[in-house]
């Protein structure tokens, strides 16, 4: 039997309006898999990352994390749209990464880092500090558990995002262009955090621009455009030798 | 670049020691004393005036005038907790996507924002012309010795300040970024969670400053209850001048403790301000006195100090 696949996707569609954004997205992850979403802006990959935790509805199709509907409940035959409490059971499975971090500026880093497994998971407080304090260590920021966001640089405001999502213990994780907002210099100690995490077996998969990091730490590398999947597959065979004529246009005008 | 012969430079480089005579702010200096003889001059009238300045410390302290300024205090706090209440229920019920809920926050606000509070305050008071009697099964009563001038004022008061705080508490929940929420339900929080324990506590910073001035007018406001024989400052003033005649003397005593009152509140705004504005580390606090001294006798004033950045490890 095959494993369970992480992240199934089929058929995913969704519209702003007369906007069609997705256009029947199929895809699929399996645990431990690092996957990376690449293509031009507007091709709808941050809206296909934001309807896996739901932050979006989809209009057509079905998404499956780990086996599970995502916003449905299967009951008596029948497939029930989540209340708001299973949808916050259900998001605690994912954990997501932003472009502008959005850590918690009225928090310390030990609070955003906490606030998680202690208000939502009911963690006690002792164990989760230890936790907090471990993952800290391993983003590099151990020194900083006390300062608040805005005495962060950039970089290390991302890694901090990185430990808060990491600390709900999640099975796949997803990050939206976490690079993105980046002054160069402050890239490579993020990307090295993620390459990090994707060696040690976290599933995840990246909207990014970074065409170097999904050469090195992508087991799949997807190319969008216009709502679509052009092409999927190893690194070296998309960003090596794309076929399609999108995808060599794309990558000849990005840095690589 | 062209640059200079080694004399002119020279020459330049040795001219280094002179003395720097800063600017000075002759007309900040004039305009000072005009307006201090001013305020001398008027100084002056009042105390010459026809002021008995030892009946107005004779009844600073007077009982009915202590029992009046704890009235208004207690009816002032009690609405303004009211008042914040139902501008938190009401805003999240304004910004709901229930149409329902939402046409019935945009009543509230413009009924309540609509009319006098004077009136509302009449209104409740005279409730027991439109319904004489309560009954909730269990227990039932005469509405006029349910509305007391404490009741009426402490409604009239509240429901009306809860109007203008459904817009305050609006706002600043529309000043909390987007992303916000997003991280917060990301992580799994409810969206009761998200709003008290990411949400809220961010709005807090921009709600503060106003709810500091909506306080100060609902202290004042509270004058109002007077009309509806609620034993507030104002009221025990009156009723003792309305047997001793010294009518100016006892206004000058509730207003000066109105500004009393209102000048402790004004100080804890700040330390609340203060709080709720943690992590905002551009927030240096620099005493006034310093800043209104810098600005007399400095060519500039004292700038708060930029946010620290520690970048020692910013290197990947």
């Amino acid at each position: 039997m095959t494993p369970v696949p992480m992240l199934l996707a089929d058929g995913v569609r969704k519209s702003y309006g007369d906007n069609e954004v997705l256009c029947g997205i199929d895809l699929e992850v399996t645990p431990g898999e690092v996957m990376c979403l690449l293509g031009p802006s507007g091709s709808g990959k941050s809206t296909f990352l934001r309807c896996i935790n739901r932050l979006e509805r989809i209009d057509g199709g079905r998404l499956w994390v780990d086996g599970e509907r995502v916003g449905y409940r299967r009951h008596k035959g029948a497939l029930h749209e989540m209340t708001d409490r299973q949808l916050c059971r259900f998001r605690t499975q994912t954990a997501m990464v932003f472009q502008h971090f959005n850590l918690f500026p009225h928090m310390t880093v030990l609070g955003n880092v906490t606030i998680g497994p202690v208000k939502v998971k009911r963690e006690p407080k002792a164990e989760a500090v230890t936790r907090a304090h471990e993952l800290l260590d391993r983003v590099g920021l151990g020194e900083k558990a006390t300062a608040y966001p805005r005495q962060l640089s950039g970089g290390q405001q991302q890694r901090v995002a990185i430990a808060r999502a990491l600390a709900m213990r999640p099975k796949l994780m997803l990050f939206d262009e976490p690079t993105s907002a980046l002054d160069p210099e402050l890239v490579g100690e993020v990307l090295a955090v993620m390459k990090d995490l994707g060696d040690s077996g976290m599933t995840m998969v990246v909207v990014t621009h970074e065409v170097g990091f999904a050469r090195e730490a992508a087991d799949t590398v997807v190319f969008m455009d216009g709502g679509v999947v052009v092409e999927a597959g190893s690194p070296d065979r998309v960003l090596g030798s794309p076929q399609h004529e999108r995808t060599r246009a794309f990558l000849s005008k990005v840095p690589v | 670049m062209t640059q200079s012969t080694p004399t002119t430079r020279e020459r330049l480089l040795a001219g280094g020691d002179e003395r720097l005579i800063p600017l000075r702010h002759w007309g900040r200096w004039v305009a000072a004393v005009i307006v201090l003889a001013l305020l001398a001059l008027l100084i002056r009238a009042f105390a010459a005036g026809d002021i008995d300045w030892d009946v107005v410390g004779e009844f600073f302290t007077a009982p009915t005038i202590i029992r009046g300024l704890v009235n208004t205090i207690v009816i002032s706090i009690l609405a303004m907790v009211l008042g914040i209440a139902l501008g938190v229920v009401f805003a999240v019920m304004r910004m709901s996507r229930n149409p329902v809920t939402n046409a019935v926050a945009g009543l509230y606000i413009w009924f309540f924002r609509g009319t006098p509070v004077l009136l509302q305050l009449l209104l409740w008071f005279n409730l027991a012309l439109v319904f004489p009697s309560i009954n909730l099964g269990f227990w039932q009563g005469d509405m006029v010795d349910i509305m007391t001038p404490f009741l009426a004022a402490l409604l009239g008061l509240g429901i009306n300040e809860g109007a203008y705080m459904t817009e305050i508490v609006r706002g600043g929940i529309l000043s909390v970024n987007r992303g916000q929420t997003e991280a917060a339900l990301t992580l799994g929080m409810s969206h009761t969670g998200t709003m008290s324990r990411i949400v809220l506590p961010q709005a807090m910073r921009v709600i503060i400053p106003t709810m500091g001035n909506e306080f100060i007018g609902l202290l004042k406001n509270s004058s109002m209850a007077a009309v509806i024989a609620y034993a507030e400052l104002l009221r025990a003033s009156q009723k003792i001048y309305f047997v001793n005649y010294k009518v100016m003397e006892l206004l000058i005593v509730a207003a000066a403790w109105y500004l009393i009152v209102v000048t402790v509140f004004t100080i804890g705004q700040m330390y609340l301000e203060r709080y709720f504005g943690r992590g905002q580390s551009h927030v240096t606090h620099v005493p006034w006195t310093r800043r209104f001294l810098s600005t007399l006798f400095k060519t500039h004033a004292v700038m708060p100090e930029p946010p620290k950045v520690d970048d020692e490890e910013d290197r990947p």
